[in-house]
């Protein structure tokens, strides 16, 4: 490629940005070119997101300068970077979930009838037209809370393409696709840079770098630590960039050995909030000693599944079985006390009380029992001594035992959750995205704690939106589609993309249409 | 290895922040220190609360005298405090009216605690208050042990099922409270007055009223206004904080207060704590009516009203929902209402001065910003962190 | 046909029913215009409501906005009258100067006091819960304050109530229909005009696109270049005149005087109007008329009462029981208001980030 004679559509120089107690951002540079794709690499908190907050006008750089074509600029808000031609796809979409797609996609940039009420024929044919053009038929009047994921994405690319973007930004894009959408957003985001746009691709997968990038930029605590070309790097190498130490891409997992079956989940029917069926019939067997992992599309069922399994949620039909006790109506409370642990997937909604100390964190489900309370007393001291030896064992890194839990970071916190529910006699212990946004130390710290409460004996249900985590740990893995168990394989031998294809389509085939309708 | 705070990357987050009470400023270390952090802006509060109502006095005072009256405020001021402090039987009386107003503040502080407004201290005290003057009137010949008791546990009683009512309705319907309890309000004023008007009027008065409770009353101790009701109110002081910081029950309804999503995870019953919440809130509103009614007023007028209830909002949002600081300002508020009449009849200001006193007083407790800066004051903010959930619950669609 | 009714009127228990409702259907027509005068300031406020809740503003401080302007109204056109002299007009309407500055110096009132709830709301991101109730408490106060200092005499009078013409009031079926919304002063007339206008406008224009996506998702719209802060600012300013109107209407139009606290928790009523007819301006008004309606009830039975046997018993009631029928129509919207609240919000969804400051970095 000709660097030297084109100038760089966009380059970044310098750019720190301090938060109190952190530098997010340390001199980083950046340079994209014209028709690139430019992949941005590195763990979560690595800062990542803080540059191209910056680059899109939603934070204010400290120090460091942003060059357009060779121009110096200021971007100040999102509206001054739109105008640039720098469009955002984030992480979690920034669509008005009951509005129309073509509201969505005109939405700040409205087409007029006059200078009042819009005009919504003519946004509709542009939109139709422009979707034609990089192959996707969008049904403009469907409602964005009706689509799938990999849809809503599409709209979001879409509504860059209207604003005539030239720069287009996607953080984490396939953080909540199956292996075949991701196949085939690379496919559009390859056709975009064939049209000369340029294309800023934020991951902390490898692989996924590796596979559509023309160059990888890596970086590690708010510095770049280095950059590649595909061609001169490798899986090993980028990981030991990203981390800054030789990390091991897989979990030692040791040997498994189950036991006798703790829960079985027979026929088990659950409805979600809008009363449609979400969990359609699962059947499945978990014994003791084991990991079972659910992989799947987040949505299709998943969460329901969870949620009865746990007591939070009442199934509509079926039979929940702890051992040989019929569990299936009983609350949460009851499901805790027969020995059901769960770490639920977002911990900041359900697994904390972020201004309660760190100390009552830690009894957030046991307060009731022995020694913490008795009868309607609470022991504060009893609390305050487990509290101290919680942090002690789980290593969690906080001042003091009084001080408010969210002051911690978030893998600390993730550690409070672990502690207090791995700090128990379970027999079930359910993991829902028990690694979500944690960087490389946290995910191996409890990766390794997992595969412990495993080996004593206790019965697992992980539940991951990353197949990767999932395929890695699990020994068996039951792949949810639709509200079924489409599929139940054998954890280290599965394939990936097996799994992946099992995830879009159900095993049905035809994997286009499915994961549309798969709202 | 250091990481960097979660909120800096973790994400941005499809529904903002989680749906829970923000983080407490850490408080600093030292006993002094703490208190100065507690106390600074609620006092500095009171302060400009002073000031800007003086402020209105003088520029309202040609309405009353024809000119400005630039000394008004101090008059109005020395007349309040002669009237709130000026001798024993002030100070009785300061504290008389201070008592229902700790039971009011505990009846909205509580709630707030559990993520409630309970706006309906008004109709919980009207409802209390009668019916102890209805049970008491039946009982007024009985003997003093037996109707005293019995009257003021059927208030107690009554105020609690009004606080049931929309505790119930939030819970199993989703129907907030600061809506249901306003018109609960409302509601119990038309009940009353139509019961006491066609059913219950004591004949023999020339308006309408229902019978003396006679020796359902309250007793005094010594001569003047002060009755063993004032003892009961400032005693449910510490028995309300042991409640909430040292009782499983305290831990479960804080909890649902700071984070109901959690509670539910934890194995908590939100919507049963909704439901004893408002009724526990009910039952201290019911209580204040009590006081009035068999302490103070001895029979129910048809026509009765009060500011209490509503007084106990602001109690509960200037002690910051927590019990010792609604003693507090359930004192200063008492003092108030206690000398206003004295301030109305000498220096002729208007008693509702006090209200707007109140809302200047809560003005700036909510835009603290100014009061930090205006007294460089370098504390945490002073607000009452659960009432977020009470805005949050209003923004969704039911209890889960 | 007269013999269907007559049996299904002596239906035991059931046939009271029947006769109430035969009974409703013969007295709406004759009430209307009471109906839609009671449901103005309801209706106004509500538009307060969807304005704000709307664009993920809550607020609580309707019923404070209302008392406030409806003081300030009051005022306004007293010391105008006072000044000018004021000879009723025979205009239309017998709008006076003194009456058309009051409603105005109300739209103003309510415009500032929005401004506080914004300023706290928005800028300051105060809880948005407290500062209505800051609202309500410093109105009640400030207007009683005043109120007992000024003890003001006499009044700027009221706006004269318009008199269709009796052809298109005569129209069978749908005649009364005009008479309801005709048959009415300048406030109570223009409130159908606004409901509709703000109804299209939300769902048609650029700023009703807008409003919607800062009240769902408003970080979504900050990102399309969008400034969430000037969005709710707007709302809730206009909101406030809106508030301010309804003020107005109860001083200048429906009264002619001030009484300490009348809004009598019609900001709250609105309130429920708003979650009744799930955040449309259309919604909320046929909820205010819903609410109110009951309470003309009670002047229909008193002045026209059913016939038969449902009268006679209704008759003996109020007979007995003069005190229990009144405060029962009185606290009838309360009660219903309460029993559709319950009913309707599991099913009713507000807009997503109503009562969420927003920040613009996303981080604290």
């Amino acid at each position: 490629m000709s660097d030297e004679v084109i100038a760089p559509a966009l380059e970044m120089r310098g750019i720190t940005k301090r938060y109190p107690g952190v530098v997010a951002n340390d001199g980083i540079d950046l340079e994209v070119h014209p028709g690139e794709i430019h992949a941005l690499l590195g763990e979560n908190g690595a800062g990542k997101s803080t540059l191209m907050n910056i680059l899109y006008g939603l934070a204010t750089p400290d120090e460091g300068e942003i060059l357009l074509d060779g121009e110096p600029i200021t971007i100040s808000s999102p509206a001054d970077a739109i105008a640039r031609g720098i469009s955002m796809v984030h992480q979690h979409f920034m669509l008005v979930p009951v509005l129309t797609v073509a509201d969505n996609i005109v939405l700040g940039d409205e087409t007029m009838a006059n200078p009042i009420f819009l005009d919504r024929r003519e946004a509709r044919e542009k939109i139709v037209e422009l979707g034609q053009r990089f192959g996707f038929e969008i049904d403009p009047n469907a409602k964005v809370e009706s689509l799938s994921v990999g849809w809503q994405q599409r709209v979001e690319i879409l509504k860059a393409l209207y604003r005539e973007a030239r720069i287009l930004v996607l953080d984490e894009p396939t953080a909540v696709l199956t292996p075949q959408e991701t196949t085939e957003i690379f496919a559009v985001l390859r056709r975009l840079a064939d049209e000369g746009h340029s294309i800023i691709f934020i991951s902390h997968k490898l692989y996924e770098v590796l596979e559509v990038a023309d160059r990888i930029t890596v970086i590690r605590r708010g510095k770049v630590v280095g950059s590649r070309r595909p061609d001169e790097t490798d899986e090993d190498d980028l990981a030991e960039l990203m981390v800054g130490r030789e990390v091991q891409l897989t979990v030692d997992r040791g040997v498994s050995h189950p036991g006798a079956t703790v829960l079985s989940v027979e026929g088990l029917v659950v409805r979600d909030d809008r009363h449609h069926e979400a969990v359609r019939g699962v059947d499945f067997e978990l014994r003791a000693g084991e990991i079972l992992g659910i992989a799947g599309v987040a949505g299709n069922g998943q969460d329901e599944l969870v949620e009865a399994i746990t007591g939070l949620r009442k199934p509509a039909a079926g039979t929940v079985m702890l051992g040989d006790e019929d569990v299936t109506h009983a609350g949460v409370r009851e499901m805790r006390e027969a020995g059901v642990g769960f770490v639920p997937g977002d911990r900041q909604r359900f697994g904390l009380v972020l201004s309660f100390p760190v100390e009552d964190n830690l009894v957030l489900t046991t307060y009731h029992r022995k020694p913490f309370s008795r009868g309607m007393v609470v022991d504060d001291d009893e609390i305050s001594r487990w509290a101290r030896q919680a942090i002690d064992d789980y290593d969690i890194r906080t001042p003091s035992e009084d001080v408010p839990c969210g002051t911690l970071s978030g893998g600390n916190q993730q550690k409070a959750i672990v502690a207090r529910e791995f700090g128990q006699d379970l027999r079930v212990l359910v993991l829902d995205q028990p690694t979500r946004g944690l960087d490389v130390g946290s995910i191996e710290f409890i990766h390794r704690q997992v595969i412990e409460m495993r080996d004593r004996g206790t019965g697992i249900l992980l539940i991951s939106a990353e197949l990767d985590e999932v395929l890695e740990l699990s020994d068996r893995v039951a792949v949810m589609y639709r509200g079924e168990v489409v599929s139940m394989v054998d954890g280290p031998t599965a394939n990936r993309e097996d799994v992946g294809l099992l995830m879009a389509t159900g095993g049905r085939g035809d994997t286009s249409t499915a994961a549309e309708q798969a709202s | 290895m250091t990481e960097p705070p979660s909120s800096l990357e973790d994400d941005l987050g499809e529904r903002g922040p989680a749906p829970q009470a923000s983080v407490p400023e850490p408080l600093p270390q030292g006993r002094w220190q703490r208190l100065v952090a507690v106390v600074a802006v609620p006092v500095a509060s009171i302060v400009l609360a002073l000031i800007a109502a003086s402020v209105l006095i003088i520029v309202s005072s040609p309405a009353a005298e024809g000119s400005i009256d630039w000394t008004l405020p101090l008059a109005a001021y020395g007349a309040l405090l002669q009237g709130a402090f000026g001798g024993p039987t002030e100070i009785i009386n300061t504290l008389v009216a201070t008592a229902p107003l700790i039971l009011t503040g505990l009846a909205v502080g509580v709630g707030f605690k559990a993520g409630l407004f309970n706006i309906g201290g008004t109709g919980q005290v009207l409802i209390g208050g009668f019916t102890a003057a209805v049970v008491g009137a039946a009982l007024a010949d009985s003997s003093p042990w037996v109707a005293c008791p019995v009257a003021v546990i059927a208030g107690c009683l009554a105020g609690a099922f009004y606080g049931f009512i929309p505790g119930f309705l939030k819970a199993f319907t989703g129907a907030h409270e600061v809506v249901t309890t306003i018109m609960l309000n409302s509601i119990a004023a038309f009940f009353i007055s139509a019961i006491v008007n066609d059913v219950l009027r004591a004949p023999g008065y020339t308006f309408a009223r229902t019978a003396d409770v006679g020796n359902a009353a309250l007793p005094h101790i010594g001569s003047g206004a002060f009755n063993i009701g004032v003892l009961i109110a400032f005693a449910l002081v510490p028995v309300a904080y042991w409640l909430l910081w040292k009782t499983t029950l305290g831990f479960e309804i804080r909890t649902v207060g700071a984070n109901p999503s959690a509670a539910r995870y934890a194995g908590m019953s939100p919507r049963r704590l909704i439901v004893l919440t408002l009724s526990l809130c009910g039952l201290f509103a019911g209580l204040a009516g009590v006081l009035q009614i068999l302490g103070v007023v001895g029979f129910y007028p048809a026509t009765y009203g009060t500011a209490i209830g509503f007084d106990g909002i602001a109690v509960a949002l200037l002690g910051r929902a927590h019990p010792v600081g609604i003693l507090f300002s359930a004192l200063l508020f008492g003092a108030m209402r206690a000398g206003s009449g004295l301030m109305q009849i000498q220096a002729d200001v208007p008693i509702e001065i006090i209200d707007v006193i109140q809302a200047v007083i809560l003005f700036f407790l909510a835009a603290d910003v100014i009061v930090r800066k205006l007294f460089r004051l370098r504390v945490a903010r002073a607000g009452v962190d659960e009432v977020q959930t009470v805005t949050r619950s209003y923004g969704e669609q039911a209890v889960g | 046909m007269e013999g269907v009714l007559d049996f299904l009127y002596n239906i035991p228990v059931l046939g009271y029913v029947i006769q109430f409702i035969a009974y409703l259907i013969s007295v709406i027509p004759g009430i209307a215009p009471i109906v839609l005068g009671l449901a103005v300031p309801i209706a106004l406020g509500a538009l307060c409501g969807v304005m704000n809740e709307r664009s993920g503003v809550i607020n609580i401080g309707i019923e404070g906005m209302m008392l406030f302007s409806a003081f300030t109204g009051f005022m306004v056109a007293l010391v105008v009258n006072n000044a000018i002299g004021g000879e009723p007009s025979e205009g239309m309407f017998a709008a006076t100067p003194a009456l058309l500055i009051g409603v105005l110096a109300a739209m103003l009132a309510g415009a500032l006091v929005s401004v506080l709830h914004a300023w706290l709301s928005i800028s300051i991101r105060a809880d948005q819960i407290i500062s209505g109730t800051i609202i309500n408490i410093a109105a009640l106060g400030l207007t009683g304050y005043l109120n007992r200092l000024i003890s003001p005499t006499g009044g700027a009078g009221t706006f004269r109530s318009f008199d269709p013409p009796e052809w298109l009031v005569d129209i069978p079926v749908v005649g009364w229909i005009f008479n309801m919304f005709l048959n009415q002063g300048p406030i109570a007339m223009s409130v159908i005009v606004f409901v509709i206008g703000l109804q299209v406008l939300l769902f048609r224009s650029r700023w009703g696109l807008r409003t919607r996506a800062v009240g769902e998702h408003p970080r979504a719209a900050d990102t399309v270049g969008i400034d969430v802060m000037r969005v709710r600012y707007r709302n809730v300013i206009v909101g406030g005149v809106f508030a301010g109107l309804a003020g107005g209407y109860l001083t200048l139009e429906a009264t002619g005087s001030f009484q300490n606290g009348m809004t009598a928790g019609r900001g709250f009523i609105a309130l429920a109007a708003v979650i009744f007819g799930r955040w449309t301006p259309i919604g909320a008004f046929l909820g205010s008329l819903l609410f109110m309606g009951s309470q003309a009830l009670g002047v229909a039975i008193r002045s026209n009462p059913p016939v038969g046997a449902l009268g006679e018993t209704l008759a003996g009631f109020q007979q007995a029981y003069p005190s229990i029928y009144n405060n029962f129509f009185a606290a009838l919207p309360y009660v219903l208001t309460i029993i559709i609240l319950a009913g309707v919000v599991g099913r009713s969804i507000p807009p997503a980030s109503v009562g969420v400051p927003y920040e613009k970095e996303g981080r604290a």
